[in-house]
């Protein structure tokens, strides 16, 4: 069923802050098997510049997905959860998320088209630090495959 | 931002350091763990099965953080990531084995930009088949 284009440009109210934790990067460093120090060793981050120990570049989805969440379960969108895959992701960095972030988004549907049946949703997340400064944007495109004829 | 690769030193053309990433169920229950994603394509064989997928797939994002690390190490501080984006365009398909699959990504200087900025443009493969499309990164060097 085709998603109401009324929804194109609606934004939905920024997440609770989410704190990053030195601990989860690492975890998540360790998970994709990614010894770079800049992740674990805070004069490493340092001498590269940094405050603190960052994030691996795609350590913020999990964030931005969450958030996304409230627009894949919004009942009066009507998106069929079950028949979604992931399209495309893309981030555009401001500066790298480190330990210490206390980070919001805000999550907008940038565009809803239907294409051989299958719903194609972009939903943008801005994420801003617990300063209101802009971290970073990630685009996630979501499609919900066509449902088999019974 | 501290890259340790200078923007004078490269050219279009240019290529990173290519690497190859193991990938096994165990490596996938770690992932999914770390990144919060418990979908049960990624674990459960039978679900995917039933789902339609030939086995259990890896996460697409595992993979996405995996190929960035051509960039990443290659530039020496990760912070220097301006811009990154992929398409999914294939499963990275795990069997239950001792080996598991492998995915092997390149990458090379596409376009030298304003700000000492280069975009590097990643080709990841699985299988011999590829498994990201679009998959590009904008890079800040020296």
């Amino acid at each position: 069923m085709a998603l109401d284009q009324s929804f194109v440009g609606r934004t939905y109210p920024p997440t609770e802050p989410y704190e990053v934790g030195r601990e989860k990067i690492r975890e998540f460093a360790e998970a994709v098997g990614d010894a770079n120090p800049a992740y674990t060793d805070t004069e490493a981050a340092k001498a590269l510049g940094h405050p603190d120990v960052i994030a691996p570049p795609t350590f913020v989805f999990a964030i931005t997905f969450k958030a996304a969440g409230q627009v894949i379960a919004d009942p009066q969108l009507g998106l069929d959860y079950s028949r979604v895959v992931h399209g495309d992701q893309k981030f555009a960095y401001k500066r790298p998320v480190r330990a210490g972030d206390r980070l919001t988004v805000t999550s907008t549907i940038e565009t809803i088209r239907t294409m051989a049946g299958n719903d194609i949703l972009d939903v943008r997340g801005e994420v801003h630090d617990q300063n209101g400064e802009h971290v970073v944007t990630a685009w996630t495109k979501l499609v919900a495959r066509a449902a088999e004829e019974a | 931002m501290t890259a340790k690769i200078a923007y004078a030193g490269v050219e279009v053309g240019t290529e990173l350091p290519a690497q190859t990433f193991p990938v096994t169920r165990a490596t996938l229950v770690q992932y999914a763990g770390a990144s919060g994603d418990f979908n049960p394509i990624h674990w459960n064989e039978r679900f995917a099965k039933e789902v339609g997928l030939p086995d259990v797939i890896a996460h697409g994002m595992f993979t996405m953080a995996e190929a960035i690390r051509v960039v990443t190490d290659w530039a020496g501080d990760p912070g220097a990531v301006v811009e990154y984006g992929v398409r999914f365009t294939r499963p990275v398909v795990v069997p239950d084995d001792d080996k598991g699959a492998v995915i092997e990504v390149s990458g090379k200087v596409a376009a030298k930009l304003d700000d000492n900025t280069v975009r590097v443009d990643l080709t990841a493969t699985s299988a011999g088949q590829k498994v990201l499309g679009a998959s590009r990164a904008v890079v800040r060097l020296a």
